[in-house]
C-alpha cells in the first residue's frame, strides 16, 4: 500500500469525525428521544418530523442551508470570531455540526423506540421502590433501552463516514482538515485513480460488514442475558 | 374506627377518562382493608392514587402524615411516599437479577435513611427465594416472578404495603401457591395493606376489613364481619353470602375425630384435628348452609345447631329471605346469615328479637391467623377445609 500516508490523514479524518459526532448525538439525541418517547405534548410528532428531515431531504439541501448559516455573513459567522475564525465552514467544526443534524435520526429514533418499547410500568415500579425520576432514568430506563443506544451509535457513527454530500458542501475538500474518505473516493474517481478509490471502496464494504456483524452479534448476546 | 393518628384516611373527587371517582373511607392502620368491587369500580385507580402514581383531586392521610393536601398543595410524589406495589404482573426489572430486582428497593430506603426492619435474609426465606437468587427474571414462572416482586416491595420498607390484584394474572396452581404467603405475611408484618381485588374467595380469606366500591363509589366500609353480613348490600345477595368468624381452635374429641372451636356466643365442632389449641383460625359459614327451627331440635344429624337472636330479615326475593342472627341466648356473639323461603319464616313465625336454633350444615376453615407462637412453616399448604354434614 504505497499510498498509505496519502490515505491515512483522510482515514483519520473520518474516524475522529464519526466517533464525535457519534458522542455528540448521544449526547443531545438522548434527552430528546426521552422526551419524544415520553410527552404527551400535540406537537412532539411536529418535532419529530424535523429531527427526522434529514432522512428525506437531499444532502446537498441541508448543506446549502448550513454553509449559509454557518458561513462569514451568517449566524455562525458572527459568532466564530470569537473562536478567532472568520467562518465555521470548512472548518472540523462546521463539519461536526452538519453531521450531527445530518445523522441525528439514526441515533434519536432507535433510542425512542427502546424507550417506548418498555413503557411506562418499570418507571412506576421503580418510583414506588423510592427511585427519583434521575435515578429511575440511570438506573431502570438506559439499561433497559442498551440496545436501542448499542443501535443508534453504530448507525450514527456508520452514516457520518458514509456522509458525502453534506461535508463536500460545508466542508469542501481541503487535505487533513475536510476531506474525508467518501470526499476523497469521489476525488480520485474524478482524477481517474482507481487503485486509490478501490482501496477505499474496498476498505469500506469490509467495514461496514464488520460494524453491522458486531451489532448483531451484540444485541443478541443482550438477548440471551436476559433470557429473552 | 381511631383517630387519623391510626387510620389511613382518603377522599378522591376527579375524572378520570369519561368515568367519575367520588370516594371517601377510613381503613385502620393495622391488618389487610380489601377494596372489593367489579372491574370498572374505580378500585386500582384509588391504589394508584394512594401511591402518588395517578393524581386526582383529594386529600390523603396515612397515620397521620399528610400525602395528599390539595387545601395547601401537598402532593409527595410517589418515590417520597414509603409504600411497597405489587403490580397485577410481576413487573420484575428485565435487565437485573433476582438478587438484585430485591435489592434495588432496599438500597434506595437505606440510602434514604429508613430503618430496616424487613432484612434480606428474613425475605429470602419466608418466601423461599434461596435458589433464585442468580437467575434472570425471564427465566421464572409466573408464581415465582410475584414472590419476588412482593420480596422486592417488603425490601424496601414500606410503611404502607399497596396490592394490586397480585393473583390476578396468574393461573391456578400459581395462585394456590401465592396465596399461603400472603395469608402468612398478613401474621407477621404489623404495616397495613391495601389490597384490591375482584374475587370474593380472596377477601374472605385475605380481608380484616373492606372497601366496596360501585361504580366510583363507596358502597360500603368497614369490617369484614360487619360488611359481608350487612343485609342492605348487595354482596349479601350474592348467591355465596357469608359470614365470616373468627374462631379459636379448642380440644380435638379422639374418638369421633371432630375438633371443637369457640366463636363467640357458640363452639362448633368441625371434623378432623384443625391445628393447636388456643390458635385463631378463620371460620366461613354460607347463608345457604344455615336453616332456622324455632324450637331445639332433638333428632338430626346436624351436629351445630347453636341458640341465636334474630336481629333483621330482609327479602332477597319473591320466594327467599336474608336472616341476620347474633349467636348466643342472649344475641351476644358473632354475627352469622341463614337464607331461608320466606314460606318456612311465616310458618314458624320467626320475627325480629326471636330466639332461634341456627343450624349450621357446614364450616369451612378458611386460614391460620395469630396467636400461634411458632413461626410458620416456609411453605404452607392452601387452608384445609372441613365439611361437617
Amino acid at each position: 500500500m504505497p499510498l498509505w500516508s496519502e490515505l491515512w490523514p483522510a482515514i483519520r479524518l473520518t474516524l475522529e469525525l464519526s466517533a464525535t459526532t457519534t458522542l455528540v448525538l448521544l449526547v443531545v439525541g438522548t434527552p430528546i428521544a426521552w422526551w419524544l418517547a415520553r410527552s404527551r405534548a400535540r406537537w412532539k410528532e411536529a418535532v419529530a418530523a424535523v429531527v427526522a428531515l434529514p432522512l428525506v431531504l437531499p444532502p446537498t439541501v441541508l448543506g446549502f442551508y448550513l454553509l449559509l448559516f454557518l458561513g462569514p455573513f451568517g449566524p455562525g459567522g458572527a459568532v466564530a470570531p470569537l473562536f478567532g475564525l472568520r467562518t465555521f465552514a470548512f472548518t472540523f467544526f462546521g463539519l461536526l455540526f452538519g453531521s450531527v443534524l445530518f445523522s441525528m435520526p439514526f441515533v434519536v429514533q432507535p433510542i425512542r423506540n427502546a424507550f417506548e418499547a418498555f413503557g411506562n410500568r418499570p418507571l412506576e415500579v421503580a418510583a414506588t421502590l423510592r427511585a427519583s425520576p434521575w435515578d429511575t432514568f440511570w438506573s431502570v430506563a438506559v439499561p433497559l433501552a442498551r440496545p436501542g443506544f448499542l443501535t443508534g451509535a453504530v448507525l450514527g457513527f456508520a452514516h457520518t463516514v458514509g456522509e458525502f454530500g453534506v461535508v463536500l458542501m460545508l466542508g469542501g475538500n481541503i487535505p487533513g482538515r475536510t476531506r474525508t474518505l467518501s470526499v476523497a473516493i469521489f476525488d480520485y474517481v474524478n482524477t481517474l485513480r482507481w487503485s486509490e478509490a478501490h482501496w477505499i471502496a474496498g476498505g469500506m464494504v469490509v467495514f461496514s460488514f464488520v460494524v453491522i456483524l458486531t451489532m448483531f452479534v451484540l444485541e443478541k448476546r443482550i438477548g440471551r442475558l436476559r433470557g429473552g | 374506627m381511631s383517630g387519623a393518628e391510626e387510620a389511613i384516611v382518603a377522599r378522591y373527587t376527579g375524572n378520570v377518562g369519561a368515568f367519575h371517582l367520588d370516594v371517601a373511607f377510613t381503613a385502620p392502620m393495622h391488618g389487610l382493608t380489601a377494596l372489593f368491587g367489579a372491574s370498572g369500580s374505580g378500585k386500582t385507580t384509588i391504589l394508584r392514587c394512594i401511591a402518588g402514581l395517578q393524581r386526582l383531586p383529594g386529600r390523603l392521610s396515612v397515620g397521620g402524615s399528610v400525602w395528599q393536601d390539595d387545601a395547601t398543595r401537598t402532593f409527595r410524589r410517589t418515590h417520597e411516599r414509603p409504600i411497597g406495589y405489587v403490580f397485577q404482573e410481576a413487573s420484575l426489572f428485565a435487565h437485573l437479577s433476582v438478587r438484585d430486582n430485591l435489592r434495588y428497593g432496599q438500597q434506595r430506603a437505606r440510602n434514604a435513611g429508613t430503618r430496616e426492619i424487613i432484612s434480606e435474609s428474613d425475605v429470602v426465606s419466608f418466601l423461599g427465594l434461596d435458589r433464585l437468587m442468580d437467575r434472570a427474571p425471564a427465566n421464572l414462572s409466573g408464581g415465582e416472578r410475584q414472590r419476588v416482586a412482593i420480596g422486592r416491595a417488603l425490601l424496601s420498607q414500606p410503611q404502607l404495603l399497596l396490592m394490586d390484584e397480585p393473583l390476578a394474572a396468574l393461573d391456578l396452581n400459581s395462585k394456590d401457591e401465592i396465596l399461603p404467603y400472603l395469608e402468612t405475611l398478613h401474621e407477621r408484618l404489623s404495616i397495613p395493606m391495601l389490597y384490591v381485588s375482584h374475587d370474593m374467595s380472596e377477601v374472605q380469606r385475605l380481608a380484616d376489613s373492606i372497601v366496596l366500591l360501585e361504580r366510583g363509589k363507596v358502597a360500603a366500609s368497614g369490617p369484614l364481619q360487619e360488611v359481608l353480613t350487612d343485609v342492605n348490600l348487595p354482596s349479601a345477595r350474592r348467591p355465596d353470602a357469608s359470614a365470616m368468624l373468627d374462631a379459636e381452635v379448642g380440644s380435638f374429641d379422639t374418638r369421633y375425630s371432630l375438633t371443637q372451636v369457640n366463636v363467640a356466643g357458640a363452639t362448633l365442632m368441625v371434623p378432623g384435628r384443625i391445628g393447636d389449641p388456643g390458635t385463631i383460625r378463620r371460620v366461613r359459614i354460607a347463608a345457604a348452609d344455615v336453616s332456622l327451627a324455632a324450637t331445639r331440635p332433638s333428632e338430626t344429624t346436624i351436629t351445630n345447631v347453636l341458640a341465636a337472636r334474630i336481629v333483621e330479615v330482609r327479602p332477597l326475593d319473591d320466594a327467599q329471605v336474608n336472616v341476620v342472627l347474633l349467636l348466643g341466648h342472649e344475641g351476644d356473639g358473632a354475627r352469622l346469615l341463614a337464607r331461608v323461603t320466606r314460606r318456612s319464616l311465616e310458618l314458624l313465625g320467626l320475627t325480629q328479637g326471636q330466639l332461634v336454633y341456627a343450624q349450621v350444615k357446614a364450616v369451612s376453615m378458611l386460614r391460620r391467623r395469630g396467636g400461634g407462637a411458632t413461626p410458620p412453616p416456609k411453605v404452607q399448604p392452601p387452608a384445609s377445609r372441613g365439611w361437617l354434614p
